[in-house]
């Protein structure tokens, strides 16, 4: 038995060894062929990189280390955390915030882009997916921990229950649920039923019984039919018709927690807007941050480009300069508003306490991405790598200066206070994205991380040639 | 028969499938399906690595029923998300928030987007999976080595036998005057089992037991009743660490739990230094005959007085004072033998006694009465006594006592 076993793992990293796996430009002949094998050697590779295990080491400590922190939550209560009157909200939904922000570029890319036929989107919109997915993983759980008795969420849901009660569903808190909830499960859809090619794609090159049963199931006997194509493509155009609506309600919602709240600082109509743009912003910040190292450790630099990198610079630089106009906006609003309370919050954010908060917020969103403006550092992967960490540095500030400072100083001097966070609130923020670059770096190494059957659609090379018919 | 390394197949006694021919690039594909479609056969395909630009109308393919299926999806998600948010909010559970009407569509909005989207996208993929026939396992085709290349970059072009103008040399001929790469006959499966493999049989035997066990342990809990108290998953937070009365708190020296005042401070409004208002007493120690100068004889303090009077001191001592109240009754008809009959206030003792000593007997208490001193304000005790006062002049007052213009009618 184990003979077997292991005469058949030889065969196999034979097999694979001797796939003499094709790494470079896909031109000239068989094209197709190239970007297949460019795609798929990551997963036929007996072992990645090393770079690879070094990154999952990594994340699977943050990630234990995020599960115990949570294990302590639910333990000890959210008194583990430095959450007082007036700072209720602290880390626990600046995190949520920031990370469903994050999750906001997958299926702008996907979607939204594809609307507009932006048709470089292909060689990125797999990447962007499995971050969207990921980001709104780690945003679900943030909430459900908040709560305090994280047993029992399940009231946030329409679940006929013991008490005869019904959610508020005239709360945005409770929107939040459906928008989230249904965020989360369209992302799921949209980025499954873009695999289901690929997974084809994989299940007829997989050598290994177990990688073929398990991508076979996953494909559900997906064979290139053109009356499947047909009507497979109809169904990829209404999912990205519904979910560009939908990725502009999510934030949208979101935003209205606060902006139905008559906190000054929170209570303005510039919010939903102001919050999808800073999604977008930091949603492409983080796909940079994911696509500069997987497209250099993983050989994918002849499909994901410098080009593709070059116009995302270019939408971070577009969206920070709408988030910079918002910041501005913000304290026009509060001086023309009249109200001293307003007047005092955006005072108080710029020059009181959590300035330093503030002004680390300004310098990463507004003027860390004006580097952008020069060609040189546009098409630099590793410069646009280190501008997307300081872009999510900077949009993690965002969501603190926003729920943070408001709730520090609101009407009452006697009120004030000053949110000071413990350990544990450091190290779930830490945590979780441990839980996000797992699941992304298991994402890499096992899924189709490019949209093989998308890009190849695009090539010069597929287009049917015209006029001359025999 | 076949001319490439096919996989194991008793092809000799399977019956045909089909014919499959093969391209190599996208132009030949749709030029060749452009020839199938004009020789009209209808159970026909292609199979491609990707969707290719123009593939449709050289198939005949006519558009998909998908939209339609769609937007009846997303109409019933809308009308589920407003019907079951008006169900819940005004029929079911109406509840009142900052009077509020009950319903108020503005803020059903944004959950009846999100159940029409909701409905729409599960629908879409749900949708498509069953009108392409997915999953579809098994196929002949796929014991064609070569045609594992379809996800790659080869284009194949399917006739199956069974398509009513399939013929075994004229389809051959059609094909082959498309100039496939490689064109050869496909068998029917003779080698895959029909039936699902017994470990993933079993696998969906345990889940399925699995996925009830939560269900049915839920419903046991509904339907039957325990004596047991509530089981606490984290029973952490029933045990909180605070200090109840009098109870020792190690935080302190002194592990008194209740904390006195700091020495040398007095709370807000405790500094009582007015001997006369707040214990009766004049300089000397004498009780006081006389009103502080806070509580004036007015028609306002003397409304105020009977109001107190008839709560706190009417129960025992009768609206008249007489010693006959609503308590004095009942125990008179319970013949309690302990029961001491409450005071009448119209004795002269009572008549002649100091207001300031009347004041220390509502505060302290005397004899049965407890003192009221931590239930009346010190300006309604006063209030009280002034009431008090008019009600012991009613029934000892002279004619003379009566104003003029009103004395006629005592005759």
């Amino acid at each position: 038995m184990a003979a077997t076993i292991k005469a058949g793992a030889a065969e196999v990293s034979a097999a694979t060894s001797g796939l003499n796996p094709y790494q470079g430009p896909p031109v000239g002949d068989n094209v197709f062929a190239k970007i297949t094998q460019n795609v798929s050697r990551v997963m036929e590779v007996p072992k990645p990189p090393r770079a690879w295990y070094i990154a999952f080491g990594i994340a699977l400590t943050l990630l234990s280390i995020f599960g115990a922190c949570l294990g302590w939550v639910v333990w000890e209560g959210i008194g583990a955390w430095g959450n007082m009157v007036p700072v209720a909200w602290a880390f626990d939904i600046t995190n949520f915030v920031f990370w469903v922000g994050i999750g906001h570029a997958g299926t702008l890319i996907s979607a939204v882009l594809f609307l507009l036929r932006q048709n470089w989107r292909t060689a990125v919109n797999r990447f962007a997916e499995a971050m969207t997915i990921f980001a709104v993983a780690c945003a679900a759980i943030f909430p459900g921990i908040h709560i305090g008795r994280p047993w029992l969420p399940y009231w946030m849901f329409p679940i006929p229950n013991q008490m005869g009660m019904w959610p508020q569903f005239r709360s945005p808190l409770e929107w939040d649920v459906f928008a989230v909830g249904t965020y989360a499960t369209v992302s799921v859809l949209f980025w499954y039923m873009g695999m289901i090619p690929d997974f084809a794609t994989f299940r007829d090159r997989s050598t290994s019984t177990i990688k073929r049963a398990a991508y076979g199931l996953v494909a559900m006997g997906w064979r290139g039919s053109s009356r499947q194509w047909h009507r497979y493509e109809r169904a990829y155009l209404l999912l990205a018709a519904l979910a560009t609506p939908l990725v502009l309600s999510v934030h949208s919602v979101v935003s209205f927690d606060f902006a139905t709240a008559q906190l000054p600082g929170w209570h303005t109509t510039i919010f939903p807007p102001y919050f999808v743009a800073g999604a977008i912003f930091g949603g492409f910040a983080m796909v940079l941050v994911l696509a500069v190292p997987a497209r250099q450790f993983f050989g994918l630099k002849y499909i994901i480009t410098i080009k593709h990198i070059e116009l995302m610079a270019m939408v971070i630089l577009a969206t920070g300069m709408v988030v910079g106009y918002a910041y501005g906006m913000e304290f026009f609003i509060a001086w023309y508003s009249g109200s001293m309370y307003e007047g005092f919050t955006f005072q108080n954010r710029a020059f009181g306490p959590y300035a330093w908060a503030y002004w680390t917020m300004i310098f990463c969103n507004v003027v860390s991405p004006q580097i952008f403006w020069w060609k040189k550092m546009r098409s630099s992967p590793w410069v646009a790598f280190i501008v997307g960490v300081i872009v999510n540095v900077g949009m993690w500030f965002e969501r603190f200066v926003i729920i943070g400072t408001s709730l520090a100083r609101d009407f009452l001097p006697g009120s004030w206070g000053y949110f000071i966070p413990t350990p544990v609130d450091y190290l779930t923020l830490g945590g979780s994205f441990g839980l996000f670059f797992t699941l992304f770096l298991l994402f890499c190494r096992y899924l189709p991380m490019v949209a093989m059957a998308e890009v190849k659609s695009i090539m010069p090379e597929a287009h049917v040639a015209h006029g001359d018919h025999h | 028969m076949s001319t490439d390394n096919d996989k194991a197949n008793d092809t000799g006694s399977a019956p045909l499938h089909g014919l499959l021919a093969e391209y190599d690039n996208p132009t030949a594909l749709v030029r060749a399906a452009e020839k199938v479609r004009d020789a009209q056969y209808e159970h026909w395909d292609t199979y491609t690595p990707f969707p290719i630009h123009g593939m449709d109308p050289a198939m005949g393919i006519k558009p998909t029923v998908l939209p339609w299926i769609v937007f009846w999806a997303g109409l019933t998600g809308c009308v589920v998300g407003v019907g079951f948010q008006y169900w819940t909010s005004v029929i079911d559970y109406p509840w009142v928030i900052s009077g509020k009407p009950f319903w108020s569509i503005a803020a059903n909005v944004p959950i009846a987007f999100e159940t029409t989207v909701l409905f729409s996208a599960l629908t879409t993929l749900g949708a498509m999976l069953a009108l392409n026939g997915l999953p579809h396992p098994s196929h002949p085709l796929d014991l064609k080595r070569r045609f594992a290349k379809v996800t790659d970059d080869r284009f194949f072009l399917l006739i199956e036998a069974r398509d009513k103008k399939f013929d075994a040399t004229d389809t051959r001929a059609l094909l082959e005057s498309t100039h496939p790469a490689v064109l050869d006959d496909v068998a029917e499966d003779r080698v895959t089992s029909d039936k699902l493999p017994t470990v993933i049989l079993g696998a969906l035997a345990v889940l399925t037991t699995l996925a009830i066990l939560p269900f049915a342990l839920a419903y046991k809990a509904r339907v039957s009743k325990s004596d047991q108290p509530r089981i606490h998953l984290v029973p952490n937070m029933d045990n909180q660490p605070h200090i109840k009365a009098q109870q020792e708190s190690p935080i302190f020296a002194d592990l008194r739990g209740m904390r006195g005042d700091v020495p040398g401070t007095v709370a807000q409004g405790n500094l009582q230094e007015d001997d006369h208002l707040y214990r009766g007493k004049l300089e000397g120690g004498a009780w006081a005959r006389t009103f502080p100068k806070e509580i004036a004889p007015s028609e306002q303090n003397m409304k105020r007085g009977e109001r107190e009077f008839g709560i706190f001191c009417a129960p025992c001592h009768g609206l008249s004072g007489h010693g006959d109240g609503m308590i004095h009754e009942r125990a008179a008809a319970l013949g309690q033998g302990t029961w001491v009959q409450p005071t009448n206030l119209h004795q002269d003792y009572l008549r002649q006694q100091p207001v300031g000593e009347l004041y220390n007997s509502i505060t302290h208490g005397v004899r049965n009465m407890p003192g009221y001193g931590h239930q009346v304000s010190v300006e309604d005790r006063w209030n009280i006594i002034l009431y008090m006062r008019a009600l012991q002049r009613s029934t000892a007052a002279a004619p003379t006592d009566v104003p003029e213009s009103e004395r006629g009618a005592l005759k």
